[in-house]
């Protein structure tokens, strides 16, 4: 199977972006090498402007950048974009609700071995939070090139969050039809939902297939937009099918599970449960051994999904 | 104990070799880490554990202790080979760095390990902590001393800037940072990065007292720490030259092995060389 990281498949898109328009300017705060902007600062070095180990500063340039009209794609890690750049990011960027993509890297438990100091599990939750932002988590690497276009189309703050390890290619790069905001339907199903996002797409759709061979027919869905959230979609699958799952790479308060938990409680109760990291920091070692040892595998989500459908058995 | 004297600067010596020696093991092993910046700081390391810190491995948590801060929290493998040789925990600990479960974490966290006296890793954080513990120092007479160790490239962080300038402000002479001067961070030289120089002249606004030293020579380091006990009223820096990945000649000034951890046979001729060069 072809794999490939997201952060790289970021890499490469931007300096096709490059290419395509002359507003892009690229922001790094000493890790071009992990983010990969590193390729597009060797491309367009006039463009291209590393900001030292000074993220905050990162996050205010690029909103004077934004701000004189130019298109800005800002990159360090999760971490350290969203959390330490924070209130840039909230005041001067989605307050002023500038042109800005904070493309972070290195989200979530599979940073790895760095550890615990370095594995954003809040990103997402606290991103959702901020006004006028739009929040992005792609799954693969095609479908991280085709956000990246699409963020480059549309104006405003945005928060794309990629990963550090190779994950599972979902999409074909050509055929792909990806438009922020509408949440994609890989597999159909009728006796329950899966709702993912980012690297937790791939793992869904391998427990669809085992639970198949059950006779458990579940939609697989690639909510990759977080923010806005596809409400319809969600409500559809609500009534369709009766039980939601949510699996997402993330602290289970606030992120994937939060929104679609909210869409579906106002709307259309159903059961819905929950697969993410429960509320714990993580840890130092490899990114496979940490989904396992948090209860981020295939086999947790078919657990889960077990445990769904029982609630769904007995009510009625 | 505090002379410097020949046998003093031997036994620091020695432990620095250790302590090199600990760190090319121990990444060997975990496959992953920051090798570069840890070898650049054995010498000041071993200084301050065998020499300047009042501290006792068997009551860690004693209220007068010295405290230590790697602000750099990257450079973990040198603290934790420290910690090791001075006895805070067993030397077999060294072989679990960054595996699942392990006590040593890829960025040092105070609730694991005893003797990790601040959990750092985001660049910038651990100099603000020192400040707290030498305030907290001049509030209830404790009689410690702070010491915090800084990477040049952490000094593009704004924090420790607000940091430098609440040291002065409140003349906290019983804080020390240093400062390991290599002039390598990620992405290449700090020069051409993002200059930070003249370093010291920047403290020196802040009112701090400022002394400049070669970063691997055992002797300065002691005198500049000895030195800094004599400054009263303000707070010192010790802005220390140093090679990166020193001690192994294919990694020193190599931006290359910041992150990178040697392997099997890069671990031999590291082991070698070291041998060979003390
Ligand atoms: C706030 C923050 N931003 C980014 C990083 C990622 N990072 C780890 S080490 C490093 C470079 C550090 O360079 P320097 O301070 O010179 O350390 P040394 O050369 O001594 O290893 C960076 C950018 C971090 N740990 N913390
Ligand atoms: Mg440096």
């Amino acid at each position: 199977m072809e794999k490939q990281a997201t952060r790289d498949a970021y890499g490469q898109a931007l300096v096709e972006l490059g290419h395509l328009h002359d507003d892009i300017v690229v922001l790094d705060a000493d890790l071009s090498s992990s983010t990969k902007t590193a390729g597009f600062g060797k491309a367009f070095p006039a463009r291209f402007i590393n900001a030292g180990i000074a993220e905050q500063n990162m996050i205010g340039m690029a909103a004077g950048l934004a701000a004189a009209g130019k298109t800005v794609f800002a990159s360090s890690f999760a971490i350290f974009a969203v959390g330490r750049a924070f209130e840039q990011v909230r005041n001067s960027l989605a307050y002023a609700n500038l042109n800005v993509k904070v493309c972070a890297t290195h989200a979530g438990l599979t940073v790895g071995e760095d550890g615990g100091s370095h594995q954003a599990v809040e990103d997402i939750a606290v991103m959702r939070s901020v006004p006028n932002m739009c929040v992005v988590v792609p799954a693969d690497g095609p479908s991280t090139k085709a956000a990246l276009y699409r963020l480059y189309q549309r104006k405003g703050p945005a928060y794309l969050r990629l990963g550090r390890p190779a994950v599972p290619k979902i999409y074909d790069g050509e055929k792909i039809d990806f438009v922020i905001g509408k949440g994609i339907e890989l597999r159909k199903g009728k006796d329950v939902t899966i709702i993912a996002c980012g690297i937790m797409v791939h793992k869904s759709l391998e427990a669809a297939k085992l639970l198949a061979e059950e006779g458990i027919e579940a939609a697989v869905i690639d909510m990759h937009t977080i923010k806005p959230i596809d409400k319809e979609l969600i409500i559809k699958q609500a009534r369709s099918t009766g039980a939601i799952l949510t699996v997402e790479e993330h602290n289970i308060i606030g992120g994937l599970g939060s929104a679609v938990a909210e869409v579906v409680a106002e709307n259309h109760p159903v059961f819905v449960e929950r697969l993410g990291i429960e509320d714990i920091f993580g840890q130092s070692a490899g990114p496979e051994e940490l989904l396992e040892h948090y209860g981020l595998t295939i086999q947790n989500i078919i657990d889960k999904i077990h445990l769904l459908l029982n609630k769904k058995k007995e009510l009625k | 104990m505090r002379e410097i004297n020949n046998d003093s600067i031997a036994l620091v010596n020695e432990k620095a070799l250790i302590i090199r020696e600990s760190i090319i093991k121990m990444l060997g092993e975990s496959g992953s880490g920051h090798t570069g910046g840890s070898l650049s700081a054995a010498d000041i390391m071993a200084c301050l554990y065998f020499w300047e810190l009042n501290i006792d491995p068997k009551d860690p948590k004693a209220a007068g202790r010295d405290r230590f801060v790697l602000s750099k929290g990257h450079a973990a493998p040198v603290l934790y080979a420290t910690l090791a040789e001075k006895g805070f925990f067993p030397d077999e600990y060294l072989s679990r760095l960054r595996k699942l479960g392990s006590p040593l974490q890829g960025h040092p966290d105070m609730n694991k390990l005893s003797g990790v006296e601040a959990s750092t890793g985001s660049l910038g954080q651990g100099i603000s902590w020192s400040v707290g513990m030498a305030l907290a120092e001049k509030m209830d007479k404790t009689g410690y001393r702070v010491y915090a160790l800084l990477g040049d490239g952490e000094l593009q962080e704004g924090m420790v800037w607000e940091a430098v300038m609440a040291a002065g402000h409140y003349h906290l002479d019983n804080l020390v940072a240093i400062v390991d001067n290599n002039s390598l961070q990620i992405d290449g030289r700090v020069e051409k990065v993002m200059g930070v120089q003249p370093i010291a002249d920047k403290f020196k606004a802040f009112n701090w007292e400022v002394l400049s030293i070669d970063g691997h020579n055992v002797e300065q380091i002691m005198a500049a720490l000895e030195k800094a006990r004599s400054i009263k009223n303000r707070p010192t820096v010790i802005v220390a030259k140093t090679l990166k990945g020193k001690g192994c000649s294919f990694m020193e000034d190599k931006a290359e092995w910041h992150g990178v951890a040697p392997k099997k046979d890069e671990v031999e001729r590291a082991l070698a060389e070291l041998h060979a060069t003390h």
